[in-house]
């Protein structure tokens, strides 16, 4: 009986590898830590461009404030194009998974759209605020704020840039090993975008208009 | 010299082990993290512009909502786990966020403090700050 309960335990830990005994990782794995470590640099860089920012908040030099220049409904917008682009680049991996072509090129195109809609409303916004004399040399808050703002929308850039990348590899090289870790980390760096920008609008927009 | 000689790890495994996994569980995944998204944004949103909350309480419960959402994008987004696999991500992140913590709630509580002791006559201050 007891001889019994050993084995089983014995199957049960061999079922399980702990991380040590597996062998060296994947290297689907490895390269995806590789690329959060950068993700995580980047983000302590937003996080000290925040801190200037939320210093610097109520130093408007006289002119006009948060709560006179953000318009709720461009960015409740701008939050919806970006949070649909991040859905729909998780289906776009789950696409890749599955090696389908046509869900991952239809996939991309809709995250790609959806992340340029996004784009447009910002500098729609920005140039807005330019042309009634608000722009980043008005204040140290209108520049923190461009440098903040301005800083996503620049990695947001880089993300289409990066994915249309990627779509032109699919379509040349198709689904190698080394094209999907790429994708994998065009997604993993989306969805840190996505991440930013939850900060972005509760600190900058929604607490900008609170006071 | 073929790609797939020099491309593999040794631990690498020849097929991505999560692809017979079904993408429909995949799919729920995402959905579900959307909804979730979807219904803290809101929540936010509405806290900002209503008047029925207490004001003075409305930025904290921002904060609360911002970080919910976080860990919503983490888990559902970037499947964050607590697998073997994933040890060293969350290590990594524990890490980030300390760092990120460090330096927001460091700035803030420095200049505020700084706000405080070298005030000579709150207008005087004013005017610097504004400039």
């Amino acid at each position: 009986m007891n001889v019994a309960v050993a084995v089983d335990d014995e199957a049960r830990y061999e079922a399980v590898p702990s991380a040590s005994e597996a062998g060296p990782a994947a290297k689907r794995i490895v390269v995806g830590y590789g690329f959060w470590i950068f993700l995580l640099s980047d983000i302590v860089m937003f996080s000290a461009i925040f801190a200037a920012y939320a210093v610097l908040t109520h130093a408007t030099a006289g002119g006009p404030g948060g709560g006179q220049l953000f318009s709720q409904r461009s960015v409740a917008l701008e939050t919806g194009c970006l949070l649909a682009s991040s859905y729909t680049c998780g289906l776009m991996s789950l696409a890749i998974g599955s090696r389908r072509y046509a869900a991952t090129y239809l996939m991309a195109l809709i995250t790609f759209v959806l992340g340029a809609a996004f784009l447009a409303l910002e500098v729609r916004e920005f140039a807005g605020m330019i042309a009634i004399g608000a722009g980043p040399q008005r204040s140290a808050f209108l520049s923190a704020f461009f440098t903040l703002v301005g800083c996503h929308g620049l990695h947001v850039t880089a993300g289409l840039v990066w994915l249309a990348v990627m779509m032109a590899q699919v379509a040349i090289k198709g689904f190698r090993a080394t094209v999907e870790r790429r994708l994998l980390c065009f997604s993993l760096f989306w969805h840190a975008l996505d991440i930013v920008w939850v900060w972005l609008f509760t600190v900058v927009y929604l607490m900008g208009v609170l006071s | 010299m073929t790609d797939t000689q020099y491309d593999r790890a040794p631990g690498d495994a020849s097929a991505l082990p999560d692809v017979e996994q079904g993408t429909s569980s995949g799919v729920l995944v995402y959905t579900i993290g959307l909804a979730l998204a979807v219904v803290l944004t809101a929540m936010s949103f509405w806290a900002a512009n209503t008047s029925l909350l207490w004001a003075g309480g409305v930025s904290l419960g921002l904060t609360v909502l911002a970080i919910a959402q976080m860990g919503v994008h983490l888990v559902f987004f970037l499947h964050v786990t607590t697998g073997p696999d994933n040890t060293n991500n969350v290590m990594a992140l524990a890490f980030g966020v300390l760092i990120v913590a460090l330096v927001v709630v460091g700035s803030l509580l420095i200049m505020a403090d700084l706000n405080d002791n070298m005030m000579p006559a709150a207008e005087l201050m004013n005017l610097q700050m504004q400039h």
